[in-house]
């Protein structure tokens, strides 16, 4: 049955509505391998009990002729989703015992149209990394191995799991959050597809918060249909969150495989840029290649604050990071470490409770915004967001449609490779992805070739605020120019 | 702009988090090293720009003052450490 793990979300709906097998079966199936894959560390708890009880529920809605439209779809949630009676650690010790008692608004909307869970992934400490080492249980292995060798790879981050488990086809979709290119870049490092909606498109409602104006959720799959797909369920209005849009939900599904004739494909020259590895410079080419023989134009366009996205962005992620983390204080969930007094209780638990990464960026965001630096650091941060969006505007203005990058500046890297000596090394990951979150627009990341070493590479779509359609109609054109990518099994 | 070892002590106390004397030195380095990335802001020209406070422009809902959840005190203790009752355990704060 390890065919079952292989299908498309697309053929899987199918073939259950067919009932050439059942969800119990697809369930299964899935629950075998992520037992094999265990040394992937992708999942951080697996819940075959609530896949079997779930599954069991969708083979009777089928059977009834009630099928939803995830109806036994089995799915891997990112570890920063609260899910009602499972443990949700968003990968920090503070949270290591954490059981929520509601379940975030997102997830509740899978479970809603039938969709089964197989487990939480792994993460990046609170989402704060792009390699998934950050995360206190463990990094994750990538399922990507360069030919001929068999060091560990990093599957990028903070969504690190997600990605490493439709990958390694232990899930046919799985949940992640971009706060400044977690799901794309992990995407682009495990030949995936990732999206990172508009911000306001999912509700960020019951999702553990990192940096509350750039986080969104959104979803990954092994292809454009797929991710289109999930999206439909997972976006929409949420009255619980006050910054959800109101905005009616299309079909996006219906998006992939539409016509991109005659749209304008903004090339902003920005990304070229110093030192960018030949592959990555051919692989850009051949994306525009492709996209001009679908019948798109492309136009060369200009955002030149780009280079100040990624500073800004360490200003304002860490202060918003530095005032959400400060209800991780031993008192009400988590961590408890005793000290002298309250203070010393907190002060310890913090210490005891957070990572590295974690209490560096707490300790900056504090710093930006204690009196005194309120106003050189934080004010200027959001002026410069200010003027990057507005780069943005001007290109959609002259009737651009979508743009196209690179979505990583390199293929994925060992772990242990970077970072170690300079935060800022590891930092760099996420220079072509950083400007979407700062400009709340959604960012697709779509699998496109391989490298010389056999690792896959992303390109990235820009779209719209609210036009998420165009990518995937955009996405679906990369797609079936480039193929699809599996890693060999080894695990 | 960097930071000394006497600031490093005061933003870890801002924050509430027991960084160890041996600590302090790394802390200091990394901090300085992403305050010297981040410093390259300075050369973008902001007079008359406003700061960002939204990213999609949307005026805030707004919906009926009045009680729609709560009053489950076993669900918000739930994952307490520390419980008495219905009551959240901590040091004495008050002398």
């Amino acid at each position: 049955m390890s065919e079952l793990t292989s299908l498309t979300i697309a053929d899987a709906r199918d073939g259950l509505r067919k009932k050439s097998f059942s969800a119990a079966e697809l369930a299964n199936a899935h629950l075998a391998a992520m037992e094999k894959a265990r040394s992937l560390n992708a999942y951080v708890l697996e819940t075959p009990e609530r896949a079997a009880d779930m599954a069991k529920a969708s083979d009777a809605r089928i059977a009834k002729g009630e099928a939803g439209p995830l109806e036994g779809i089995p799915l891997a949630i990112k570890d920063l989703f609260c899910t009602q009676g499972v443990r949700t650690t968003a990968g920090s010790k503070i949270l290591h015992n954490f059981e929520p008692t509601y379940e975030s608004t997102v997830t509740s909307q899978l479970w809603r149209d039938g969709a089964v869970l197989l487990g939480k992934t792994n993460l990046d400490e609170f989402a704060m990394g792009s390699s998934n080492e950050t995360s206190a249980l463990g990094p994750v292995t990538s399922p990507w191995r360069r030919k001929g060798a068999n060091t560990p790879l990093v599957p990028g981050g903070s969504s690190g799991g997600s990605a490493a488990a439709v990958a390694a086809r232990i899930a046919l979709g799985s949940t992640g959050t971009d706060t400044g290119g977690s799901i794309r870049q992990p995407a682009a490092f495990t030949g995936i597809v990732g999206l990172k909606p508009t911000y306001g498109r999912c509700s960020r409602w019951g999702i553990v918060a990192f940096a509350s104006s750039l986080d969104q959720a959104g979803p990954f799959a092994r292809t454009v249909r797929d991710t289109a797909i999930l999206m439909r369920s997972m976006a929409g209005h949420d009255p619980k969150d006050t910054t959800s849009a109101d905005v009616a939900v299309p079909d996006y599904e219906a998006a992939a495989g539409k016509s991109i004739k005659g749209m304008k494909i903004g090339i902003p020259k920005e990304y070229r840029v110093d030192g960018m590895p030949a592959e990555i410079e051919k692989l850009w080419e051949q994306g525009r290649a492709w996209l001009k023989d679908a019948g798109a134009d492309l136009v060369e366009v200009s955002l030149p604050h780009t280079k100040y996205a990624l500073p800004a962005y360490y200003i304002v992620a860490p202060a918003e990071a530095s005032s959400n983390l400060a209800r991780y204080d031993g008192v009400r969930y988590g961590l408890r470490e005793q000290g002298r007094d309250v203070i010393g209780l907190y002060e310890a638990t913090r210490a005891k409770g957070f990572g590295k990464e974690v209490r560096r960026r707490v300790m900056i965001g504090t710093y930006v915004l204690s009196a005194g630096y309120y106003d050189a650091y934080y004010v200027r941060a959001q002026k410069v967001r200010t003027l990057i969006k507005k780069d943005f505007e001007d290109c959609f203005k002259q009737g651009i449609h979508a743009m196209l990058t690179p979505a990583t500046p390199s293929a994925a890297f060992g772990v242990g490779e970077k970072g170690g000596a300079d935060p800022i090394e590891m930092y760099l990951n996420d220079v072509f992805t950083v400007t979407v979150n700062m400009a709340g627009l959604p960012g697709i990341a779509v699998p496109a070739g391989l490298d010389g070493q056999g690792l896959p590479l992303g390109l990235q779509l820009i779209g719209r605020p609210f036009d998420e359609e165009t990518l995937f109609s955009l996405g679906q054109a990369i797609e079936d120019a480039a193929g699809r990518f599996e890693p060999e099994q080894w695990w | 702009m960097s930071v000394d070892a006497a600031t490093v002590r005061r933003i870890a106390h801002l924050a509430r988090i027991a960084v160890a004397e041996d600590e302090v030195e790394h802390l200091r380095g990394e901090i300085n090293s992403i305050l010297a990335f981040v410093e390259q802001l300075s050369e973008v020209k902001v007079d008359g720009v406003e700061p960002m406070t939204s990213v999609t422009p949307m005026a805030m809902k707004k919906r009926q003052d009045a009680v729609t959840d709560g009053g489950d005190a076993e669900a918000v203790l739930k994952n307490a450490p520390a419980r008495e009752g219905n009551y959240f355990v901590v040091p004495k704060v008050v002398e």
